[in-house]
């Protein structure tokens, strides 16, 4: 059914947000998180949820996309999405293929996938706790990482749709104001690798099988589980996982550069005709151990976060009626993502949009926020804090978030604690330390000269 | 809901999210306290309260009957345009204050509109209820705004329309789909819709608008988290009871007059990839035992037998290449259907054509696929395989209080009662291999069916169209 909202949600991850969701009210009780190092050398993350009858298991590796070689861009994506295209045959049990494997998954109710992102390669399983299916999925889902098949055919195949997609994303002002934008923030720096027809040609099956084996350690994985199990049912599913990564061994992976400041203010203009002109103005931002990663997130809620209520929303959106989407964003990972305001407006009025976004930003920056908006912002963020604890799926991002970033196993118990301790000197320092409005960089494709 | 990058073939998806509390092989039926409740307020407002005490918060939703369908040529659009003004102020609250003010609840909020219906809703802590109940009842009643504020909110709205219609080739071709598809039922237009109509909208038809359709009789809350329904009850009686009763007004049934024979249309647009859309129209179910509605129940699995899965029917026939001597038909291919909708409703079957691959190749090979059901019937390891998939669903939707509330709305919007959940997944059960293969064969002819083909044309780049004048906005 065709619907429109009043407000755009964007699907984007957006780290940040993650990692501030979660935590309860001071008074509430703690979240108990069981925590436990498995004889393989995983590190386990458990929350006993018992009230609905599914197991969700997020693994996690350092595997995303910043371990991808530059000529090669596109590998962990790739890897990923074929690591479950079909498993070989092993201790007696047969072979099978993509639609067994889809038909398999499909039998049992349950849920297998596997993903890439900047900083983490992952797979996630969704089952029923019924003993059996459970069972079921466990041992189909442990197959499938011991010994996947690395289909030469489907690679070619799937390489095939994915570089025409590429090629019709061309048509989107969106695709070259993004590419844009990551080049000129990024530089040489991972984050800021995209895939293109080159590199993807560049890769093949067994760069996949030798990327998996050498990323998906036993060593390094760690694993979330939340649902209707217990202690003893997780130290299960999770030594059949390690049992089938275990042959890969634990190579020591590189440094990661880190990302570099800009020096200079830069504005590029691509000429588009479109509809709307595509702006994001931006620069790298902080990684996720910042020690100001609150004043960061208090802030960015009033700036630009903050649904219908930021500062930008506010000034661009309604006061002026210039576009219908207007944010902004810290992407903190293991190195300094970026930070990254974005909104479309129609060509020519982009100029406008752009003087709007940027004075609200240096403004930001200079003088910080009112007391009157910190106050609405800890009242947003401290008062609707169980909303972001209450599902299943939602803790189980939290829990990872929580493991993935070394953060205390208390650190929803302290959340609402650390965003009431923000105050206005401390986003004011923070801003003015990590952003530079007159050395960012301003991508602009399709707008009116 | 995940996003499709067309909004007319995403109700498959949500099939799953469809549907009440039936368990996992017949597991038990959940006990009383945690059933929806539904009441009628005595100004004819009607209440649902589904508890949930997983967590210490609450959905909170207004639904009212009335969407895009309801409006008429010349003000396409308007029914959108009301759900953005019902946020510009009431007499006592300045525009903006109604999100302030959420957001000092710690509460979360958004509204959408749809051919359907209009829905208001946020999330807050449990023990906001109230608050957020007085906000919603206030606006709801109350909405008022100076023209000035609107002047600037239609722009907010066209930007709304470039940023999701007119940027995508593809959004624009299903939008003209859809008015070919319809003639006279009113699903023809699209639900923000046409730029023009938003160019000469006013703020009195906006008003209009409101006036007619925002009666209590008109509109149900929906509430689902952790609550008790009677304490509800008496607080809705209390906060919502009390606005004014007013009449709905009649509504035409604008029925769509029986399609004879093909429709075709070519949109040539700046793209690489072809795509080509087949439309038939098929019956919705309606919640009944009617032959329809039995049909209705069978196209759902068809739908799901066909794309239901990873490597079902139509993946590995056109985008594996396992149909034609090895020869990849489409980099993707889909079906979907809507089962339930105030208006007609369709069955859909999309694939973006290969490289080489003619769209008619393609569309030829989607109906192949519907052809071979109808020909040799499914399997029951299919069959089964569909039906188990929807009751694992089924559990795994009680995650989200958000989504059990969202469903409640939607059934209630079509008339349906609260049980319609775990009726539509009973009847869904009892669908045969038979049946399928009896709807394959009966709906799929020339005769109920639109195409639409999206021909790439490159040179259109630089034919695009410069942005459109309008009329000039006083400028800060």
């Amino acid at each position: 059914m065709p619907t429109f909202t009043r407000f755009l949600t964007r699907t984007r991850w957006l780290p940040l947000l993650l990692a501030g969701l979660g935590a309860l009210t001071g008074a509430r009780a703690a979240i108990p998180i069981e925590h436990w190092t498995h004889a393989s050398g995983a590190r386990v993350y458990l929350v006993a949820s018992p009230s609905i009858p599914m197991l969700d298991v997020q693994l996690n590796f350092d595997g995303g996309s910043r371990r991808n070689p530059a000529r090669q861009a596109g590998l962990a994506g790739a890897t990923a999405g074929m690591l479950l295209a079909g498993v070989q045959a092993r201790d007696g049990q047969p072979a099978l293929d993509e639609n067994q494997l889809g038909e398999a998954w499909a039998d049992l109710g349950a849920q297998f996938s596997a993903q890439a992102s900047s900083d983490r390669f992952s797979l996630s399983l969704r089952s029923l706790t019924e003993p059996d299916l459970l069972a079921r999925a466990v041992a189909l889902a442990a197959r499938q990482l011991a010994a996947p098949a690395w289909p030469e055919k489907v690679w070619q195949r799937d390489r095939e749709r994915s570089i025409a997609a590429l090629k019709e994303a061309e048509n989107r002002p969106g695709t070259h104001a993004g590419r844009a934008f990551s080049r000129a923030v990024y530089g040489d720096h991972p984050y800021g690798f995209e895939p293109d027809a080159k590199t993807l040609g560049a890769i093949g099956v067994a760069d996949m099988r030798a990327f998996y084996r050498r990323h998906v350690a036993t060593c390094r994985a760690q694993v979330t589980l939340v649902g209707a199990i217990d202690r003893a049912g997780a130290e299960r599913i999770v030594g059949q996982f390690m049992t089938a990564v275990q042959p890969h061994g634990c190579v020591a992976l590189p440094p990661v550069p880190e990302v570099q400041a800009l020096t200079r203010e830069q504005t590029l203009r691509l000429p588009f005709a479109a509809a709307q002109a595509q702006v994001l103005i931006g620069q790298p931002g902080v990684p996720r151990n910042d020690p100001d990663f609150f004043p960061l997130f208090v802030g960015n809620y009033i700036l630009g976060g903050g649904g219908f209520v930021s500062r930008l929303t506010t000034e661009v959106r309604e006061k002026r009626g210039l576009s219908y989407s207007v944010y902004s964003y810290f992407a903190p990972g293991l190195h300094a993502g970026a930070f990254q305001l974005g909104l479309t407006t129609r060509p020519d009025q982009a100029d406008q949009a752009i003087g709007v976004a940027r004075d609200v930003v240096r403004q930001f920056v200079e003088q910080g926020p009112t007391e009157a908006e910190l106050q609405a912002a800890k009242d947003y963020l401290i008062n609707g804090f169980a909303l972001r604890i209450d599902s299943n799926r939602k803790l189980l991002d939290n829990v990872s978030n929580i493991a993935w970033n070394g953060l205390p196993l208390d650190y929803l118990d302290t959340w609402t604690d650390q965003v009431q301790r923000v105050s206005v000197a401390d986003i004011r320092r923070a801003f003015a330390r990590v952003l530079q409005p007159d050395r960012m960089v301003t991508v602009v494709v399709g707008g009116a000269r | 809901m995940k996003r499709s990058f067309h909004s007319l073939w995403g109700r498959a998806l949500v099939l799953l999210a469809l549907a009440g509390s039936l368990g996992w092989a017949g597991a038990a039926t959940p006990p009383a306290e945690s059933k929806a409740q539904r009441y009628t307020l005595t100004n004819g407002m009607t209440l649902i309260v589904k508890p949930d005490r997983r967590a210490p918060t609450v959905a909170h939703m207004l639904w009212v009957r009335v969407g895009a369908m309801d409006e008429v040529d010349g003000t396409s659009g308007v029914a959108h345009a009301l759900e953005h003004m019902m946020f510009k102020g009431t007499p006592d609250m300045k525009p903006g204050e109604f999100s302030r003010q959420v957001a000092a609840l710690g509460g979360r909020e958004n509204a959408f509109t749809s051919r359907d219906a209009t829905a208001y809703h946020q999330q807050v802590p449990a023990s906001r209820l109230e608050a957020m109940m007085q906000l919603e009842a206030d606006r709801f009643a109350r909405n008022q705004w100076a023209d000035d504020e609107f002047v600037r909110e239609i722009e907010v709205i066209k930007e709304e329309r470039r940023q999701r219609t007119e940027e995508s080739p593809r959004a624009r071709m299903f939008e003209a789909l859809n008015a070919m598809v319809f003639q006279a039922s009113p699903y023809r237009r699209p639900v923000v819709g046409w730029m023009s109509d938003l160019d000469a909208m006013t703020p009195q038809d906006v008003r209009d608008f409101y006036q007619r359709w925002y009666t209590p009789s008109n509109a149900a809350v929906v509430i689902a988290g952790d609550v008790d329904a009677l304490q509800v009850h008496a607080m809705a009686e209390r906060i919502y009871g009390r606005i004014p009763a007013r009449a709905v007004p009649p509504r035409k049934p604008r029925e769509e007059p029986a399609q004879a024979g093909p429709r075709r249309l070519d949109y040539r647009a700046a793209a690489d990839q072809a795509l080509v859309a087949l439309s038939f129209k098929v019956p919705r179910w309606s919640g009944g035992e009617d032959a329809a509605s039995q049909d209705a129940l069978a196209l759902t699995v068809l739908s799901a037998v066909l794309d239901g899965y990873s490597g079902a029917r139509l993946e590995r026939s056109l985008v594996q290449g396992t149909g034609r001597g090895g020869k990849r038909i489409a980099d993707s291919a889909s079906a979907s259907y809507g089962l339930m909708g105030r208006g007609p409703q369709l069955f859909m079957l999309v694939a973006v054509p290969a490289q080489g691959v003619s769209a008619d190749t393609a569309a030829a090979a989607l109906r192949t696929e519907v052809t071979r059901i109808a020909r040799e019937g499914i399997s029951e390891a299919e069959l089964q395989r569909v039906k188990t998939q929807w009751m694992a669903g089924e559990i795994y939707k009680l995650d989200s209080v958000f989504n059990q509330a969202q469903e409640l709305g939607s059934y209630w919007v079509q008339g349906m009662d609260l049980d319609t959940g775990e009726r539509l997944m009973s009847r869904l059960r009892q669908v045969s291999a038979e049946q399928v293969q009896a709807v394959a064969k009966r709906y799929f002819s020339d005769e109920q069916l639109s195409t639409a083909v999206l021909v790439p044309d490159p040179s259109r780049r630089e034919a695009a169209p410069p942005a459109t004048p309008r009329p000039a906005l006083s400028r800060h």
